[in-house]
């Protein structure tokens, strides 16, 4: 890859992290939308907690962390993230333009997810980390472990931000297949958010599942790095995780980039 | 009355056109509670209580909440993607004709996909009741249907006061979401788990309360009660609609075409 590409990369980087940042009457809303969630989310946990007799292996300090992270950055572990201009890109025919750019179309879209993404965590994370840090007990979001784990944790999130890039891109180019954007996405979506632990925690999944759940790249993106923070995986342990993390983006990116080329070897354009 | 079926037929036909799609869509929409629903059973099986509650007390109040909310997604559907009619000027069109609004906006979509979401509540619903014997009198099958429709109510209510907010401004209307999903999610656990603040406002400013949770603690003796009482709670859901209905005749009044 060449430096004028690199440049070019950049650049729509860059436009799309702009455009991104216009919609705040939107983050606004969706700011509300996830305070809500993590408030009714917690009552919900806190509510199986209480008075019961075992005592599970995540702490009420390290759940609410886990649940606050999992609100504040929503926009880095949705599987599920609209994007239509990608979909009607494809099934409408505009995608001839696309293949007439000199770039190599998989960075090209990666890219523009990637800053999109970035964008809507950045206008979302800021405020509900103002608020959430400032809460009563016990609703109140915990400082991280260590230096250490914070440090680990905010690589760990940028490489799962790499990780659901590069999963949602392998769903983006099944659409030239089933030419149905929503049907295919959201049977992707719905179990891999389910795999990640949006849904319940993964130390709270029974042991069978779990061990279902580390076989899998869809933890990575979420129930990793928020456990990397809240000190629930120990540091030499978050170091493994991230080498781990690497190997997956490697794999997900080199298949990924194979699928788009036979993709597009055979891509019909449509409508006209 | 009849207008209606008509709508409901052409919508049907011309979803039935993409085949595959259809289905796919109907088995990632009977999916997507199941995961939630999965969560549920696993929580159970780590903890087993909720705070008195078990497991088929609270499938019971999943599986109406769920019924209800994706019976007024399939009916309702029109109100809520209200703001496209809006932006694009489309709603002009309706004004000029010689029927009532509210039937044109609700013919105007309808989701059969989310029949999948349905038949998954049923099922739940189902499995639940006959783990509860409990129930099985007929006022009390009655009341549990009658909190199915007074479900359907409340969710209708809301997707009706957002898409008159979309009269003055289509800007923040991911804001109803909060109502709608986040008034879903909460609501598919009793409402006894959560703090006063939330049961208030889901009590007297939206009536959750009164789908599930307040009937449900006589059906399940956790309160004492009358028949008759257990009969008319659900009708809270149907006093919350009629405001909405007015406030929705209130912003057509204040309609200003988009023009174009």
């Amino acid at each position: 890859m060449s430096a004028i590409h690199l440049k070019a990369y950049a650049s729509l980087w860059r436009i799309r992290f702009i455009n991104g940042l216009q919609y705040r009457a939107a983050a606004l809303a969706g700011i509300a939308t996830q305070l809500f969630f993590g408030f009714v989310f917690m009552m919900i946990f806190m509510a199986y907690y209480e008075n019961s007799g075992v005592s599970p292996d995540l702490s009420i300090q390290q759940l609410v962390t886990y649940v606050w992270l999992q609100q504040m950055f929503v926009a880095f572990i949705m599987l599920w993230y609209r994007d239509n201009e990608l979909f009607t890109m494809i099934t409408g025919g505009n995608i001839a333009y696309e293949l007439c750019r000199p770039v190599n179309m998989y960075v090209f879209w990666f890219v523009k997810l990637l800053a999109q993404r970035m964008a809507s965590a950045l206008l979302r994370s800021l405020p509900i980390m103002l608020v959430v840090f400032f809460l009563p007990e016990p609703y109140r979001m915990s400082l991280p472990d260590s230096p250490a784990s914070f440090g680990l944790f905010l690589i760990a999130l940028m490489l799962g931000l790499l990780v659901v890039v590069a999963i949602s891109m392998l769903i983006y180019i099944s659409v030239f297949w089933t030419m149905s954007p929503v049907g295919s996405t959201l049977m992707i979506a719905v179990i891999g958010e389910f795999f990640a632990g949006l849904i319940i925690p993964v130390p709270l999944m029974p042991d069978w599942l779990q061990s279902i759940v580390y076989a899998l790249p869809f933890r990575f993106t979420a129930d990793f790095p928020f456990r990397v923070y809240s000190g629930h995986i120990p540091v030499n342990e978050a170091i493994t995780g991230i080498g781990l993390q690497l190997l997956w983006i490697l794999a997900l990116a080199v298949v990924g980039q194979w699928l788009m080329r036979r993709a597009l070897r055979s891509v019909i354009v449509q409508g006209g | 009355m009849k207008l209606y079926f008509n709508y409901l037929s052409i919508h049907f036909r011309s979803q039935m056109q993409y085949r595959t799609s259809f289905l796919m869509l109907t088995a990632g929409q009977f999916l997507i509670p199941f995961t939630v629903f999965a969560g549920v059973y696993f929580m159970f099986e780590r903890f087993g209580q909720l705070k008195g509650w078990t497991f088929f007390e609270v499938t019971l109040c999943y599986a109406i909440i769920h019924l209800a909310f994706s019976l007024s997604e399939c009916f309702a559907r029109g109100f809520d993607s209200f703001s496209g009619l809006v932006v694009r000027g489309d709603f002009d069109r309706l004004l000029v004709r010689p029927r009532g609004t509210v039937v044109q906006v609700l013919g105007s979509a309808f989701e059969f996909t989310r029949f999948g979401r349905l038949i998954q509540g049923g099922a739940v619903l189902a499995w639940s009741i006959s783990q509860l014997p409990e129930l099985w009198t007929f006022p009390k099958l009655l009341a549990v249907l009658l909190m199915v429709v007074n479900g359907v109510f409340v969710f209708t209510g809301i997707f009706i006061l957002a898409a008159t907010m979309c009269f003055w401004s289509v800007q923040g209307l991911e804001l109803a979401n909060v109502f709608t999903d986040g008034g879903r999610e909460m609501a598919q656990y009793p409402l006894g788990i959560y703090e006063a603040w939330v049961r208030k406002f889901f009590t007297y400013i939206i009536p959750f309360a009164s789908v599930s949770y307040l009937p449900l603690m006589l059906l399940l003796d956790k309160r004492e009660g009358s028949t008759a009482e257990l009969l008319l709670l659900p009708f809270g859901g149907a006093l919350f609609l009629l405001p909405c209905l007015l406030i929705w005749q209130i912003g057509i009044r204040h309609y200003r075409s988009t023009g174009s």
